[in-house]
């Protein structure tokens, strides 16, 4: 019976040895070690021995099995370990292949601008309103010290639905709703879709976006609507923008300024870009006119502010390069795509 | 406003700058210069020469073989064809290597023309003589230039002096942006007043002397002014023995640099204080006034006038005229009239210097569709103490030039005298403004750079008539700061007290919409607010439809953009036409933008406006593509729970079969659809179009950014399928609506995954299949539990007329 035990080890084992492939592996496996097995047979004929021989044979016969089970199990590793170096090898791919595309959408730069310019002042602590775009006259000019008559009325072309109401031309008028709602301190800026009497050309369009920024509360000053501006130019245009304010006039501020950043092209050098200037004009802006105040409710011996207006088209058609405002509106998926 | 830098230095003789330091100072200081130009920039060595002696060319019958002295005792020989030299002429030489600006036809060249020495016809030529024309200007500016040759010189001029200069060509013309406010500034003393400050120089504006003999002005002309509210105040002056000559070289060169063409000494001397002083003045033929005397009043409605430019005008009762004791011989403020005009024969004459009110003057330009020089002065409401000096000013330049004998006195009628502004000066106040801390002394003498008068012991600033911008502290503040510089303000960021950044609610319900869209595939468009009143054919839409009744703009730029638009169909679709117009394939675009729907026509309060989120697209995907964006976009802002679709609500402009309401619960978010192929045929697009419009207002009303985890399930999910035949009539809907209803709350989801029409099925039928899910939150099913759902499902789905097969 020990010989027989040991010639099946020793099948086995060469048999392991050679099996070459997993399920060769496997069928080695059954053939000693299952139900029907070489070894399990064996086992069975444990009656033929004498039983005090009993233990000490099953005992080289469950040696015999657990070297055969390590054997199998070497060997099912190397040769798992071959089969996946084979599988590697045979599934290496072309990665230079086109890849296969979701094809998603893109925002209208104008929108990309606008949101950039809403993270930058959210970050500032200012809260996004809106106002209606087809908007009272009172509203629109009256309390934003530009009376009936005023020629700021006729210079803006507007568009009138009837005597009391017109199509928004610029966002400040949401300044006079903020303002008369009176919650202070007001921090907002006020995005929107304004509207000019202009024909549609390169430059100009007859519904543009402007963003409007608001600030009022004690002790605001000058040089605190200097400081702010120019964090958002440099946020929006780079580190290295500079900005200059020069005096300017619009009825609803006072002291009034536009400011000017460094061409973001040419550093300020002078280009194209900036037609040899080294200035780009980017807004209007300054403090809230005190009569204005008085219009909206707010005591202006007690409180001051800033005011700005930025043109969302003009920082949208410099940052992108865009020669043409008609594109903006035609919607070719061809320009879309590009942003 | 266009001045040059010669007729400012006249008044400011200090003022030693190139125009780039000009125009970036004056900018900053609050005059904006948007440009200049140099006369002599396309000009260089050139000088005055003169003709010694001129031979006929051997070879030429129209050229001439001149030798020319440029001073120095140097002598150039030059051939020219000009026909109008002769010996002893002083003339323009360019000499060689040097620049003219153009050809002598007047056509200008950018950069100028170098000219080289030379032969014409085997004969050598060493320079070139020139036309007024070649040096840049023109015979309007240049009066006394020849028609066609060679500009001559007076006989004084300097032989091998600079040409340039002497032609008064050496000079720098700004152009200035004005702002509203500054009236002051539409004139070269209101610029010169600011430059001196600017630069720190001393300001010497003319000084008007008295004039006139002793004669009174009131013996020869009566005024009344019969609504001094248009016309606050009337100045005249009476000239007599007028001799019409040409104006004196010095000022037809100031005109010319300003652009006004020099015509006569009585001309030019009106225009001449326009410029200097802003005043638009009108010389009046005293002897056609009638009566000798002038009314300004009311126009009749419908008074025919002819005006000095010949073209006869319509009046209205808002128009101010001057009127003599018969006849109207003005439009006041905007053009003289042609009875009343000076001529050559002109002998006596009455000057008029008047201020009227701007927006009248403004408005009448525009109703009788006139505006010229003056109305575009006066509209801007000018300051009515200017009108004396102007005119006395007028009538000592007469003096001067020997133009006539100024009769003494001055006619006024000035009911109502505008008096200089006080305005307390709180220095304290003007710091705390601009954040700034700049001492009472600089501030005072900012002040009077521009001639404001500090009163120590009231301690005001008195803003003269001339500022009309000036009237509180915060106007003072202005001043302060841009004599300060506004670069040399600090820059600070507000204190107080800190708040939120924040995007409203609707705002990212938007930005949900836009980055959902995107991920589907579409790009966002942008479309205008108006349009034509067409587009609801274009649409099919019923004349009946409240579609209809808009927002209308009164003064539109046209048909086209007329209306606010009630619907974002129009918009979406031209997009889309106008890519497939341009080939391009797969085209998905999305909008979001009002739509303007009145409460009430006529207008009484604002229109509602409705923010629409609009989704278009052809080429690849179909209505249930569109659908899926839709279903995407509501899941995303927690709008979860199950959409229904009603077929029923036919919008004309989409196909009658394949369309649909959104709806949740009993909210109605939006519709979509494929557009109706007649549409689509209109807008050029030819291909399936699909859309979807959802109305933010009411999506919004339903979104919530808020989440539960409610947990992962743990007990296994038991599925069953169900097949069964349809009547084809019965929707999808209607039979998830009733698995739904039936399944209890063990029902986890109903899944189609079979649909079948076809010669299989009997006729008006449909096969359809669905994978129903159980599950419970607490415990694993048992399939009792399952047999009595299936069971109320199988006799929900009976009841609708469905066979069920398993």
């Amino acid at each position: 019976m020990k010989q027989k035990l040991q010639a099946i080890r020793e099948e086995a084992l060469s048999q392991i040895q050679d099996a070459g492939m997993l399920d060769r592996l496997n069928e080695v496996r059954v053939s000693f070690l299952g139900k029907k097995g070489k070894l399990t047979a064996l086992l069975k004929s444990m009656k033929e021995i004498a039983p005090e021989d009993r233990p000490a044979f099953g005992q080289l016969v469950n040696e015999a099995r657990a070297q055969i089970e390590e054997a199998i199990e070497d060997t099912k590793k190397k040769l798992e370990k071959q089969a996946l170096e084979l599988q590697l090898k045979t599934e290496v791919i072309d990665v230079t292949l086109p890849a296969r595309k979701n094809h998603v959408g893109h925002r209208h730069p104008n929108t990309i601008a606008r949101e950039e310019v809403e993270r930058i002042f959210i970050g500032m602590g200012y809260e996004v309103v809106e106002g209606p775009e087809v908007e009272y006259d009172l509203y629109n000019f009256e309390k934003l010290n530009i009376p009936a008559n005023h020629p700021a009325k006729d210079e803006q072309d507007t568009f009138y639905i009837n005597k009391e109401i017109v199509l928004r031309t610029q966002t400040s008028p949401v300044q006079a709703r903020i303002m008369e709602k009176g919650k202070l301190p007001i921090r907002v800026i006020a995005p929107g879709r304004v509207f000019r009497s202009d024909e549609v050309d390169a430059t100009h369009s007859p519904s543009f976006h402007q963003i409007e920024g608001l600030v009022v509360d004690k002790n605001i000053t000058f040089a605190d609507l200097k400081g702010t501006l120019e964090v958002f130019a440099k946020e929006l245009f780079g580190e290295n923008t500079k900005t200059k304010f020069r005096p300017h006039h619009f009825p609803f501020t006072e002291p009034s300024a536009e400011m000017d950043v460094s061409c973001f092209k040419c550093g300020g050098k002078g280009c194209r870009f900036c037609k040899g200037e080294g200035w780009i004009e980017i807004l209007g802006c300054g403090m809230v006119h005190p009569h204005v105040f008085e219009m909206c409710g707010i005591d202006p011996e007690k409180y001051t502010g800033f005011a700005f207006g930025v043109g969302l088209e003009r920082i949208a058609l410099l940052k992108y390069e865009i020669d043409d405002m008609r594109l903006l509106y035609e919607n070719d998926a061809r320009f879309l795509k590009q942003f | 406003m266009n001045t040059t830098l010669s007729w400012m230095k006249a008044y400011v003789p200090d003022l030693d700058v190139t125009a780039q330091e000009f125009t970036d100072a004056m900018t900053l200081s609050g005059t904006k210069v948007e440009g200049y130009l140099a006369a002599d920039r396309d000009l260089d060595n050139i000088v005055i020469g003169q003709i010694d002696q001129i031979e006929q060319h051997p070879d030429a019958d129209k050229l001439i073989v001149c030798q020319v002295n440029i001073g120095n005792g140097k002598s150039v020989q030059i051939v020219t064809g000009a026909p109008n030299v002769k010996v002893g002429d002083k003339i323009p030489v360019v000499l060689d290597g040097g620049k003219v600006a153009g050809h002598h036809d007047g056509k200008m060249i950018e950069g100028g023309i170098v000219i080289k020495k030379g032969k014409l016809r085997g004969i050598e030529s060493n320079g070139m003589m020139c036309s007024i024309e070649e040096l840049g200007s023109s015979r309007d500016m240049y009066p006394e230039a020849p028609e066609y040759g060679i500009y001559i010189f007076p006989e004084d001029a300097e032989v091998g002096a600079d040409a340039v200069a002497a032609l008064g060509l050496n000079d720098v013309t700004f152009e200035f942006e004005v702002t509203s406010n500054r009236v002051d500034c539409f004139s070269v003393i209101g610029i010169a007043r600011e430059a001196a400050a600017t630069f720190h120089k001393e300001f010497h504006p003319p000084v008007v002397t008295k004039t006139g003999n002793d004669e009174d002005a009131h013996d020869y002309v009566k005024v009344t002014v019969k609504d001094p509210d248009l016309c606050p105040r009337y100045c005249a002056r009476i000239v007599k023995n007028i001799k019409i000559a040409p104006s004196p070289k010095w000022m037809q060169r100031r005109l010319a640099a300003a652009g006004i063409r020099p015509i006569n000494n009585i001309v030019d001397i009106t225009n001449y204080i326009m410029e200097e002083y802003g005043q638009p003045m009108h010389a009046y033929d005293y002897d056609t006034i009638a009566g000798h005397e002038i009314i300004v009043r009311r126009a009749a409605d419908g008074e025919k006038f002819t005006t000095l430019d010949g073209q006869e005008r319509t009046m209205d009762k808002d128009v101010v005229m001057i009127c003599d004791g018969e006849k109207s011989v003005g439009i006041g403020g905007i053009m003289g009239g042609e009875n009343s005009m000076i001529t050559d024969d002109v002998h006596t004459m009455l000057f008029e210097a008047a201020c009227f009110d701007g927006t009248n003057i403004r408005l009448s330009a525009k109703r009788i569709g006139l505006r010229t020089e003056a109305s575009a002065k006066f509209e801007k409401g000018l300051d009515p103490n200017n009108a004396q000096e102007a005119i006395d000013r007028a009538c000592q330049l007469v003096e001067e030039l020997g133009a006539g004998e100024v009769v003494g006195g001055m006619v006024d009628v000035y009911t109502k005298k505008k008096e200089p502004v006080r305005i307390p000066f709180e220095p304290e106040k003007i710091n705390a403004l601009l954040g700034t801390d700049i001492s009472e002394e600089d501030m005072i003498s900012y002040f009077r750079s521009v001639d404001l008068i500090y009163d120590e012991e009231a301690r005001e600033v008195i803003a003269p008539t001339f500022r009309q911008d000036l009237f509180r502290t915060a106007d003072l503040a202005e001043e302060v700061a841009r004599f300060y510089g506004y670069d040399n303000i600090p820059t600070t960021l507000p204190s107080g007290e800190a708040t939120a950044g924040k995007l409203p609610f609707e705002m990212r319900v938007r930005e949900t919409a836009e980055d959902i869209a995107e991920y589907c595939g579409f790009s966002q468009g942008m479309m205008y607010s108006f349009e034509s009143p067409k587009v609801f054919d274009k649409l099919l839409i019923p004349e009946d439809s409240p579609l209809r009744r808009t927002v209308q703009i009164s003064n539109p730029l046209g048909e086209d953009f007329s209306i606010m638009r009630t619907t974002s169909m129009n918009g979406m679709l031209s997009s889309l036409a106008f890519n497939y117009n341009h080939r391009n394939k797969n085209v998905r675009l999305y909008e979001l933008g009002n739509i303007y729907l009145p409460k009430a026509l006529p207008l009484t309060e604002l229109p509602e406006e409705r923010m629409q989120f609009t989704l278009g697209m052809y080429g690849e995907g179909d209505f249930f593509t569109m659908k899926g964006v839709v279903e995407e976009f509501l899941d995303k802002l927690g709008i979860t729970g199950r959409k229904t679709y009603d077929p029923a609500d036919k919008k004309p402009w989409l196909h009658p079969g394949r369309q649909a309401d959104i709806l949740y619960g009993s909210e109605k978010l939006g519709y979509l659809g494929e557009v109706h192929p007649l549409v689509a045929d209109t807008y050029g697009i030819g291909e399936k179009a699909y859309v979807a419009v959802l109305d933010m207002p009411q999506v919004t009303k339903l979104a919530s950014f808020d989440r539960k985890y409610a947990g992962i399930a743990r007990y296994p999910a038991v599925t069953r399928d169900i097949s069964m035949v349809v009547p084809r009539e019965i929707l999808a809907g209607q039979i998830e609506a009733m698995i739904l209803q039936r399944g209890g709350k063990i029902l986890e989801e109903c899944r189609l995954f079979d649909l079948y029409e076809g010669s299989q099925i009997k006729e008006g039928f449909k096969s359809v299949a669905y994978s129903i899910v159980f599950r419970a939150k607490d415990r694993t099913l048992e399939e009792s539990d399952i047999t009595a759902a299936m069971k109320k499902i199988w006799n929900g789905l009976k009841s609708l007329g469905i066979e069920i097969r398993s």
